[in-house]
């Protein structure tokens, strides 16, 4: 047994056999108890039942003004946008890296170029594609950090990814995707629901 | 009494081999004579982390891994427990320390060759030790759960989003929620406290059964294990760990301790390098500060995370920027086969390798200095300029390193 570590040559084909064996059959049963200790550490059913859908009133939303609203522990921004943030959306396009949404970021129909129902209300997941920071609401025009072409948008702190005012990604930064638009509804003209397409919910 | 005390020794050593352990590993264990500075630093490691160990142990006895309690408790500690803060500052410039002495120790064996063969293990056990020394910082830095424990916990598990197809579900199994939450703070601090340390522990020892394996490298990169005096089978240029080093690293505790001493009672924060100013909000799900930074000891490799800002390749820039962090870190142990001069030390390696040595230090510094400040279209490219010189000290190593004028290695160690 004084070399045990290397490979006996003179071990039988039987013998050779049973160890590779026993071998695999100790390597399922490991497999086997790490599964579920493994499937603990996944959502918990508590955590799979929160995220309800939130209902928010847009009544007191003026023109320029953002409101956060919390679901499913996201940030969402309710962002009302005025005439001029409107029409900033057409001239930043250029500069965008996926300006008709064409990624599947958004529902059907918040397809378009306001990326939402109602033109001047977008709905989007405050959350940068980068790496899940919360970017900051930059509507100043052309400020001294952001250069000379900024028409507002959204600007990510941590890394530097720059929105428009329709969550839509510019180029040349590392955020690669337009911001998500959540599912949501109008149950009537103040009245928006996030998180669910259907009133009933 | 010390007959009593031999006959006691004597009753351990057909019990359990206490002696010849300690002649082994100590007393007749024999280590180059010409250690210099840098040989401070293993032994300091050593200290730092049995600080961590004790202040941590401390520390939960009053913490609340809770995502309602956390940041509470922590002010608890500081404020109402007697000599919490005493303990938490301990703990948490400990934390940056620990950086501060494993990076000058890792850089001692890039000067000195000591990941070279025979030592090739060694270092790669090494390199273990800093990937879980890296996670114990990540885990416990969310500990407090402040604003930046908050955000840079979002963007380091965001980052295991970035891989492709399997991303999401891995992001999902590392949080047990489909956000950072408490489950997620809650298991960090299963990590930190209990299965990182553990794993720590087991490789600081086979790192130093590795090291007394193969016996230290010295500021010569030559081996004392060639040159042995024929009637004692001793090496000519070794002299015993203890005392001679037990002595001198005890020196260096010394002298350590003023200096960490020193910031624990007059810069514990070390102007927001240590600890962050934002990290004393508590965390806010709804907004990230408008400056985010990680602490000191990981901005290097942040700012190759954020540099990368067009795809190529069939990569998009955020797989990029993950890939390039990664790779920082990771590409440290390949050192064993990328350096392929016929030297180890830096004393008899020639012009190529120094000049490469020395970039390699600016572009860790000046990433670093970038990884604290907010991203602008020229920090961004000096970021992208700097990450290539990085990686390019790794990449061109097996070529500068052969072609490099080196001068002959001595025979005897120096004095």
């Amino acid at each position: 047994m004084a070399d045990s570590f290397t490979i006996n040559e003179k071990m039988s084909g039987r013998r050779k056999f049973l160890v590779a064996v026993t071998s695999m059959a100790g390597g399922v049963a490991g497999a086997a108890i790490a599964t579920p200790f493994l499937l603990s550490m996944m959502p918990s059913e508590r955590a799979k039942a929160a995220g309800a859908p939130v209902e928010v009133d847009i009544s007191k939303l003026e023109p320029g003004m953002l409101l956060m609203v919390e679901w499913r522990g996201k940030v969402v921004w309710v962002l009302n946008r005025t005439q001029e943030m409107l029409a900033s959306l057409e001239k930043v396009e250029p500069q965008l890296a996926d300006p008709d949404s064409d990624k599947k970021q958004q529902p059907d129909y918040a397809k378009n170029r306001t990326r939402s129902i109602k033109p001047e209300i977008l709905v989007a997941e405050g959350v940068c594609t980068h790496l899940g920071c919360s970017p900051v609401f930059r509507k100043d025009i052309a400020p001294a950090d952001l250069g000379s072409d900024w028409l507002g948008g959204f600007f990510c702190p941590c890394h530097g990814s720059k929105f428009d005012l329709a969550g839509r990604v510019y180029k040349i930064v590392p955020a690669p995707t337009n911001m998500v638009v959540p599912p949501h509804v109008y149950l009537s003209d103040t009245r928006l629901l996030i998180g669910s397409e259907s009133e009933a919910a | 009494m010390s007959n009593f005390f031999n006959s006691m020794i004597a009753w351990i050593d057909k019990r359990f081999p206490l002696s010849s352990n300690w002649k082994a590993h100590l007393s007749e264990y024999y280590a180059p004579k010409n250690f210099n500075f840098w040989y401070f630093f293993g032994s300091l490691a050593l200290l730092v982390f049995v600080n961590q160990l004790l202040t941590g142990i401390f520390l939960t006895m009053n913490y609340k891994p809770d995502a309602s309690q956390a940041f509470a408790s922590v002010e608890y500690i500081m404020r109402d427990v007697e000599y919490g803060w005493l303990i938490r500052y301990m703990h948490s410039t400990g934390a940056s320390m620990f950086f501060v002495v494993v990076y000058l120790h890792m850089f001692r064996g890039m000067i000195y060759g000591s990941y070279r063969k025979p030592r090739e293990l060694l270092w790669l056990v090494g390199m273990a030790i800093f990937f879980v020394l890296m996670s114990l910082a990540f885990t416990g830095y969310i500990l407090p759960w402040g604003q930046m424990s908050y955000w840079g916990a979002q963007v380091i598990v965001s980052m295991f989003g970035a891989i492709p197809s399997i991303g999401d579900t891995l992001q999902q199994w590392l949080l047990g929620d489909f956000n950072l939450s408490d489950a997620a703070l809650n298991r960090f601090f299963a990590y930190h406290v209990v299965t990182l340390p553990l794993v720590l522990i087991v490789l600081v020892f086979v790192h130093i059964l590795a090291l007394h394996e193969t016996g230290s490298n010295n500021p010569d990169g030559i081996e004392i294990k060639e040159n042995k005096n024929p009637a004692t089978g001793i090496p000519v240029d070794g002299i015993p760990f203890h005392p001679y080093y037990t002595v001198k690293d005890i020196v260096g505790v010394v002298v350590f301790l003023f200096v960490f001493c020193g910031i624990i009672f007059f810069a514990p924060e070390m102007g927001g390098y240590f600890l962050e100013y934002n990290n004393f909000i508590p965390a806010n799900t709804l907004q990230t500060p408008d400056h985010i930074a990680p602490v000191w000891y990981f901005t290097p490799y942040y700012s190759m995370l954020r540099a990368v800002t067009v795809n190529f390749l069939g990569i998009d820039a955020k797989l990029w920027g993950v890939i390039l962090m990664a790779g920082s870190v990771v590409i440290f142990c390949f050192l064993p086969w990328l350096d392929r001069s016929p030297v180890k030390s830096i004393r008899y390696k020639g012009p190529y390798f120094k000049i490469a040595l020395a970039l390699f230090v600016i572009s860790f510094f000046v990433l670093g200095w970038l990884g604290t400040k907010s991203p602008t279209p020229l920090y961004t490219l000096l970021a992208q300029i700097f990450t290539i010189i990085y990686f390019a000290f790794f990449i061109l190593m097996p070529w500068y390193s052969k072609i490099d004028k080196t001068k002959p290695e001595p025979k005897r160690l120096h004095e």
